[in-house]
């Protein structure tokens, strides 16, 4: 019989609605695997056995009345970026070393209110800034496909926990790539909706103006019924879209026949490794051959998107930031002045690439570099927007790799910034626009490890982005999954 | 010798009276314990959100529609960036470009000189917290740890700019009793000084008559009432003045108003100007305001004190009267009532300005609380035009309708106070009076008018101060001619 942890969610939403199996059962096999897979990838910050146990208890109650909620008793993780009340929540931050919060965010509510059962605190960049979760004050994670690499980030312990089966699904969030990203380098489905259209009361905030919270799952199916738990309007995030959700999951089998697909030609070749290029290339190949139009775009403005993106982002997280200063949570290194205190905190707790960032923003906003540095920035933004608007009038989606290049190896970026951000290449201009994509994983690369495919849609656009993202999925055929020793604790 | 003028724009702050703070659902209560009014957003707990007031916004467009402004149709919230530890999120959300309301007027009168005070922009702000500095001095230098108290953190403010128009410290104080006058009218705040829910900071720079240049300005602060404003900005034209004409120059600074000294001190100098970084918050989308919103804020605007104290003056009121009964709430409302059941205005004006606010005042009593109606003020009125009842006489017996003792008739019979209005009766006072004094009588026939008075005071002795002066002199004269 197969582990309960290698389900999908609707393989364990059948059975538990079968009674082949209790929501207990499911999180016993999902922390059993955590045990196993913990100590070689370290993908979660907390495990909250206790609320884990009492929320599949209550869910197989809730199932034995014949409730029929979507997550109902399926174990997911959650990035700890995410703010949970009772259960510490530090963002992979030291400054933030035991904080418990108060409230919950909106999403999390959604989750915990659609039955799911919360496993833990998934590990994370800090502050969500990175590209391989190696920036977390905590440690990085590993990739559980070769735990010599990264999982990407800065959602890498939500990926890596779902590509280990240490969860079914996962919640990550996304500022420039860091679902998507983390998602194509462990094999597994990541999406980042429309700007707004999850709520991001309760998630901290790296860049407000980019930032949305997005699934991690082993299917596309899977990733859309995670999406649609946490979907919709919330008074409590002004940002958030006070209108119609679009039916992510209704045409998840209406295949790509007469779709128009755009690929992205700036995506398409410089800074893309060649066995990436072939497995984008192929996955365009069988789309054609199953009816989608292919159309070759070029949307000029993406070249400057990293820039512009490098500038707002830190520029928002220098003010996003301020809060932490000791005064009211959190860490506090003392001082003989106030402003000591708080100086001496933030030095004391923020870590290398936050405090590079940070300074980064603030120089960036400063009077006489504004308008060459954040007006600039926003100016590109706006061209992107058009470019994108302009090119959605030609084509239903568009597409591009996910990644430049398979999971590398842990520490060959950490010297270079540059070189990092540059992971972030194809993911980024999306955030800066405000629409959606997601990553599909379509193969594995020279190395063996998993390449992912990205497609692009308009705002609002999830339906017609999950239907052509479930086609590539069947047509790509990739079932693989990570394999972790398992032998260190079955035999010692 | 040099002819000095002052420039003098002036800063408004006023907290607006809402049921919520500006962006979370926390009561705005100034009476709780420390820290009791709080939640996630203004303690800004990671994660946590801001979301506009709609109260507060409203507020804010009805002060900007009173003032003539022009309501801006998409309007940006900013963050102002700096470190303090009673401001949770180390960055205001404020205004900068296209805020709530801009251009707009105020039009103020100084002894009967009428000038119009340019208003730049309103504005929303929200407030910080409280430090309480524990130590011996009380002050942040040397104090041993300090209290926050963030129940005021978040607090809706609104900022009135205006334009450098006012010429004189008289002018800056006739703006700020017209600004709170149309604050109060609005119902948005109390705007007392004195409590701080008004808070009024003054540039000031001074320039030689003729020169368009403007002057270096200073910033006085810390002035909490209107009277001190008007001191602290005489004391710094002064100042000025003085330095300039000894050959020294101003410094741009912060300057503090001393109320027991009558002088301002230099605040804390900076060496660099703060650079706050604004950007446009990412957090809050900008605010549209389409037509209905406005045309609904304009539906809501109340009478001004301009236009109120207008009407009064074409009732028959002086300005100074009716600038009292406008800032006296309770009293224009029995005012115009009393008027409508046709009292006279000028008399019912001054008897409500003057006998009746002494007497709340004195008693420390409201209106309501006494037997003054707008009926008894009709009567009073009716008495007096009548000639019932001398101005005199008629105060006294105000007085006694206040104390609850009855209406002005009755009173006035009970104490003996009504006119003899009768001619005949008093004619034979006037005859029997003449014929004790015939020289009196003679010198007037003779062209010499003075007895007149004493003929009067007799004829009034007479009658135990009951007839009509007036008339009494009337028939006298009459007499004479006779």
């Amino acid at each position: 019989m197969t582990d309960l942890a290698d389900l999908t969610i609707a393989e364990a939403t059948a059975g538990l609605r079968s009674g082949d199996f209790t929501a207990v059962d499911l999180l016993g096999a999902v922390e059993l695997r955590a045990a196993v897979s913990e100590s070689q990838i370290h993908a979660y910050l907390t495990l909250d056995r206790e609320g884990a146990r009492t929320a599949a208890e209550a869910a197989d109650q809730a199932i034995a009345d014949g409730d029929t909620r979507p997550l109902l008793g399926i174990p997911v993780a959650v990035k700890d970026n995410m703010v949970t009340k009772g259960v510490e929540t530090t963002a992979g931050s030291q400054i933030l070393a035991g904080w418990t919060p108060p409230y919950s965010g909106t999403a999390v509510k959604r989750i915990e209110d659609a039955g799911a059962v919360i496993v833990g605190k998934t590990n994370l960049d800090e502050f969500a800034m990175g590209s391989s979760t190696e920036n977390s004050a905590y440690g990085p994670t590993r990739n559980p496909w070769n735990t010599d690499t990264v999982p990407g980030g800065s959602s890498g312990g939500s990926a890596a926990a779902v590509a280990a089966g240490s969860a079914l699904g996962a919640y990550g969030s996304d500022t420039g790539g860091s679902i998507r990203q983390p998602a194509a380098l462990t094999g597994t489905v990541g999406a980042k909706p429309t700007y707004g259209l999850v709520s991001r009361y309760g998630l901290i905030a790296f860049a407000s103006s980019l930032d949305q919270i997005g699934p991690i799952a082993q299917t596309v199916p899977d990733a859309a019924t995670l999406l649609e738990t946490v979907v919709g309007w919330d008074p409590l995030d002004a940002t958030s879209y006070h209108g119609d959700v679009p039916a992510i999951s209704r045409s998840l089998d209406a295949g790509v026949a007469g779709v128009r697909i755009g690929v992205v030609a700036e995506l398409a070749g410089d800074g893309i490794d060649p066995d990436v290029l072939a497995a984008t290339r192929t996955t365009i190949g069988q789309l054609a051959d199953a009816g989608a139009e292919i159309v070759e775009l070029s949307l000029p403005a993406i070249e400057y998107a990293l820039s512009a993106y490098y500038l707002i982002a830190p520029a928002e997280c220098s003010a996003n930031l301020a809060r932490f200063d000791g005064v009211r949570y959190g860490l506090r290194v003392d001082g003989a002045t106030t402003e000591e205190m708080m100086a001496r905190t933030r030095a004391e707790g923020f870590g290398p690439e936050v405090t590079r960032r940070i300074l980064l923003g603030t120089y960036a906003l400063s009077a006489g570099y504004y308008d060459a540095f954040y007006g600039q920035a926003q100016r590109v933004r706006t061209l992107l927007r058009r470019e994108f608007a302009a090119a959605y009038d030609q084509v239903d989606v568009l597409v591009s790799p996910t990644a430049p290049t398979t999971a590398f190896e842990i520490g060959s970026k950490t010297t270079d910034p540059l070189t990092m951000y540059l992971s972030d290449i194809c993911t980024i201009a999306t955030n800066l626009a405000g629409d959606p994509a997601m990553s599909v994983p379509v193969g594995v690369g020279d190395d063996g490890l998993p390449i992912g495919f990205q497609v692009l849609a308009p705002s609002l656009g999830e339906e017609v982005m999950f239907q052509v993202a479930a086609e590539v999925e069947r047509l790509a055929g990739f079932n693989d999954r990570a394999k972790l020793a398992t032998s260190k604790v079955v035999a010692p | 010798m040099t002819e000095w003028e002052a420039v003098i724009g002036l800063e408004t702050h006023v907290e607006l009276q809402t049921n919520s703070k500006m962006f979370c659902g926390c009561p705005v209560d100034f009476g709780d314990e420390p820290n009791t009014a709080v939640c996630p957003v203004c303690l800004a707990l990671p994660g946590a959100l801001p979301v506009p007031n709609e109260q507060a916004i409203e507020g804010i467009l009805s002060i900007g529609e009173a003032l003539d402004c022009t309501l801006t149709e998409d309007s940006l919230f900013y963050r102002k960036n700096y470190f303090y530890p009673d401001l949770p999120k180390n960055y205001q959300i404020s205004q900068y470009t296209f805020p709530l309301c801009v251009d707009g007027r105020v039009d103020v009168d100084v002894d009967g000189e009428p000038t119009t005070v340019g208003i730049t922009r309103v504005h929303m702000e929200e407030d910080t917290g409280k430090s309480t500095h524990v130590g011996q001095s009380g002050r942040i230098h040397g104090a041993e740890h300090t209290l926050l108290d963030f129940n005021r953190a978040g607090v809706p403010l609104v900022e009135i700019v205006t334009e450098p128009d006012i010429r004189s410290p008289e002018q800056a104080r006739a703006y700020g009793t017209e600004l709170q006058r149309i604050v109060r009218a609005i119902g948005v705040s109390d705007a007392r000084l004195e409590e701080g829910s008004m808070r009024f900071d003054a540039n000031i720079s001074v320039r030689p008559v003729g020169e368009q240049k403007l002057g270096t300005r200073t910033e006085v602060k810390n002035v909490n009432s209107l009277r001190s404003m008007q001191r602290a900005i005489a004391f710094e034209i002064t100042r000025q003045i003085e330095i300039l004409e000894g050959g020294g120059s101003i410094h741009q600074e912060t300057r503090h108003w001393d109320e027991a000294k009558g002088m301002t001190r230099s605040g804390r100098t900076k060496e660099e100007s703060e650079d706050y970084r604004y950007f446009q918050d990412p957090d809050l989308l900008p605010l549209h305001i389409d037509e209905a919103w406005r045309d609904r804020v304009a539906a809501r605007r109340p009478e001004l004190p301009a236009a109120k104290r207008e009407r009064y003056m074409g009732l028959g009121t002086d300005r100074r009267n009716a600038d009292l009964l406008v800032d006296a709430g309770d009293l224009a409302g029995l005012f115009e009532e009393a008027v409508a059941l046709g009292a006279d205005a000028r008399n019912t004006g001054i008897w409500l300005t003057g006998e009746v606010v002494r007497y709340l005042r004195n008693e420390g009593v409201d209106v309501a609380d006494t037997g003054l109606t707008a009926a008894s003020l009709k009567q009073l009125s009716t008495m007096t035009s009548d000639g019932d009842l001398s101005a005199t006489a008629a105060k006294d017996v105000l007085a006694a309708v206040l104390a609850g003792e009855g209406t002005p008739r009755e009173i006035a019979e009970a104490r003996d106070l009504l006119q003899m209005s009768d001619s005949t009766a008093i004619e034979a006072e006037v005859l029997a009076v003449l014929d004790e004094h015939p020289d009196a009588l003679e010198k007037i026939q003779s062209g010499d008018m003075k007895p007149i008075g004493f003929l009067v005071g007799q004829v009034m002795r007479a009658t135990g101060g009951k007839a009509d002066p007036r008339m009494v002199q009337d028939l006298i004269r009459r007499r004479a001619d006779g």
